[in-house]
């Protein structure tokens, strides 16, 4: 299969489109299934971070945690370590990487999958 | 069940309408079990447990076999900490108890021997047969054995470990650290890139140095490299000027670091400029993809496999994924962090495929930590995106940990490391 750039990224913008006429509200079998189906990007933006912080940010070590936070506070806490206006060792590198819109969807995505495990 | 419906549920039906099904919202349509997808995972290291662990997580329909050999998986990240005696091979051992109990993975403990792509079956060593809709290869990396005169497998068994796989050979190369005299000598030979871990090699001189120092300070080790330059290079040499100065010397390929050929006997390396003899000799020959990924023609003249890089499908073997270090992954390091960060993807576009929808632009992270004293940790960061050009660094991100930081950053980055491994640990086989 040959994927290229335009493609992707037009898929990206339809799949947003959709999104506000419901047409991916078909049959979800999981809560996870749900979270992918309503904010497939911010999934994929996101998975990595569990690598630190644990599965859905469930972190067992010194690393901290963000299970259980609001989208709110997730996208104040990563645009703050973007700017440097929070200090980071590691974090501000990471930060970098998103836009403010990802940074957003990756919020929504942690802020919101927790409360599937409910 | 409950009826609860959440804020994002609830805007969706407002916008679902009566043409939109509201039916799916309660959950009450189950995809047909006669259509029960499978995909089989070659591999249960870094990428491929991830692949398994995610694949389930996202969607519990998918039925997952992982095919792997070992019933314990140890893993390369922290062996150096092993050799540096700050951790013991328990430490290091991973199991796939949860993926199996907790997760509903159908783990094999068996190896894949042949991939048919066209008839999409995987056959096992056992003569068992498995068929699947999607394949994942993860199988790691294969030794170039003939490309050191003299090197071999079963050299690496005995007098030179390469160490670059975690199990029999870390505590074979860790007794050979514990007999060898003070004022002994310890050999490293990394290879040229690309290869596994490129902080590897240097992250092992320091924390061999770390045991030296306290139990043998006469020692010494001496790092002769194929390579021009390495990984993290100021950062680690600034490190040993700090905590080991003089005990560690690095030569550059062009400078007579680059190993030619190695002899057992008289246990000494030759090089461009002359033979070197060691107490110690920890040889990491150059590497290729993993043998099954040779034997399934997934590789290219390159030795590593082509994919596609948003989904990591093969270019060459459609409909099957190969992630981790056997893969050509654009600007991302071979590195366990990258394989799991990998698997993850491929299991998302995996998903999104079955569903008949096109998968999500790829978004991809590593960060490599490196522990050059207990308390002097480092690190590489990089967040990866899809570029025309393939899978390329988002430009302004990542980076190294600064020259300038202080002890108190340097302290908190090794207790991120400690943090990393757990979380990966548990992310990936918890
Ligand atoms: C000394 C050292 C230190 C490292 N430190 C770090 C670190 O700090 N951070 C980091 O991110 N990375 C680190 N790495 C790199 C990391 O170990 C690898 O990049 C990672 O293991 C790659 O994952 P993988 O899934 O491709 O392969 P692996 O994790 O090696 O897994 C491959 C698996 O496939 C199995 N397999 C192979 N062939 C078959 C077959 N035919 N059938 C069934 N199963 C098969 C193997 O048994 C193996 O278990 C380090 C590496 C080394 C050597």
């Amino acid at each position: 299969m040959q994927v290229t750039i335009r493609s992707l990224l037009t898929t990206c913008f339809v799949f947003s489109a959709l999104l506000g006429a419901g047409a991916e509200a078909t049959a979800a079998t999981t809560p996870a299934q749900k979270e992918v189906e309503s904010n497939p990007r911010g999934q994929i933006l996101s998975l990595s971070c569990s690598s630190c912080h644990g599965t859905d940010g469930k972190s067992a070590g010194v690393i901290p945690s963000f299970y259980g936070k609001s989208p709110e506070y997730l996208e104040t806490a990563l645009k703050d370590f973007k700017t440097g206006k929070r200090y980071s060792t590691v974090m501000g590198r990471h930060a970098k990487g998103y836009t403010d819109e990802e940074i957003h969807l990756i919020a929504q995505y942690f802020g919101t999958v927790w409360q599937n495990n409910k | 069940m409950s009826h609860k419906i959440s804020r994002r549920d609830f805007n969706k039906l407002l916008v679902t309408g009566v043409a939109g099904s509201a039916l799916g919202i309660f959950g009450t349509i189950k995809p047909a079990f006669a259509a029960q997808k499978r995909v089989v995972i070659i591999g249960g290291g870094f990428g491929g447990a991830s692949a398994a662990k995610y694949l389930r997580k996202l969607d519990p329909s998918i039925a997952v076999t992982l095919v792997e050999p070992k019933a314990t998986f140890y893993t390369c990240p922290f062996s150096n900490w092993v050799l540096g005696g700050l951790r013991t091979m328990a430490d290091i051992g991973q199991t796939y108890t949860a993926l199996k109990s907790r997760h509903g993975v159908n783990v094999l403990v068996d190896s894949a021997t042949g991939i048919d792509a066209a008839k999409a079956t995987v056959t096992l060593k056992s003569g068992k047969v498995l068929h699947y809709d999607r394949l994942i290869v993860s199988p790691g990396i294969d030794f170039k054995w003939s490309a050191i005169e003299g090197y071999s497998e079963a050299l690496s068994r005995t007098k030179m470990p390469h160490a670059y796989e975690a199990g029999s050979q870390t505590i074979l190369l860790h007794k050979q650290l514990l007999a060898m005299k003070n004022g002994g000598r310890v050999i490293i030979c990394p290879p040229g890139n690309p290869f596994r871990c490129p902080p590897g090699p240097y992250e092992r001189a320091s924390l061999i140095a770390h045991y030296l120092k306290a139990k043998k300070p006469k020692s010494k080790i001496l790092i002769l490299d194929a390579k021009e330059k390495f990984s993290k290079q100021g950062l680690f040499k600034k490190g040993w000027d700090t905590l080991y100065p003089g005990m560690i010397e690095w030569r550059s390929g062009p400078t007579g670091g680059k190993v030619t050929k190695v002899d057992a006997a008289s246990m000494s390396v030759t090089t461009d400029f002359g033979v070197e003899k060691g107490d110690v000799i920890n040889v990491i020959p150059p590497q290729q993809a993993g043998k099954i990924a040779f034997k399934a023609g997934l590789t290219d003249a390159s030795g590593w496999c082509p994919v596609n890089p948003s989904t990591f499908e093969s270019t060459i073997h459609p409909g099957i994924h190969v992630i981790g270090d056997a893969c050509i992954a654009g600007a991302m390091p071979k590195s366990g962090f990258a394989a799991s960060s990998q698997g993850k993807v491929a299991a998302a576009s995996i998903i999104r495929l079955f569903q008949g929808k096109e998968p999500a632009p790829p978004s991809l992270v590593n960060t490599c930590y490196s522990l050059i004293g207990t308390d002097y940790g480092i690190s590489v960061a990089g967040v990866y995106s899809l570029s025309p050009t393939g899978i390329i660094e988002v430009p302004g991100s990542g980076g190294l940990t600064p020259m300038d930081a202080d002890a108190d950053h340097l302290r908190e980055e090794a207790m991120f490391a400690e943090g990393w491994y757990r979380n990966i640990a548990q992310d990936i086989w918890g």
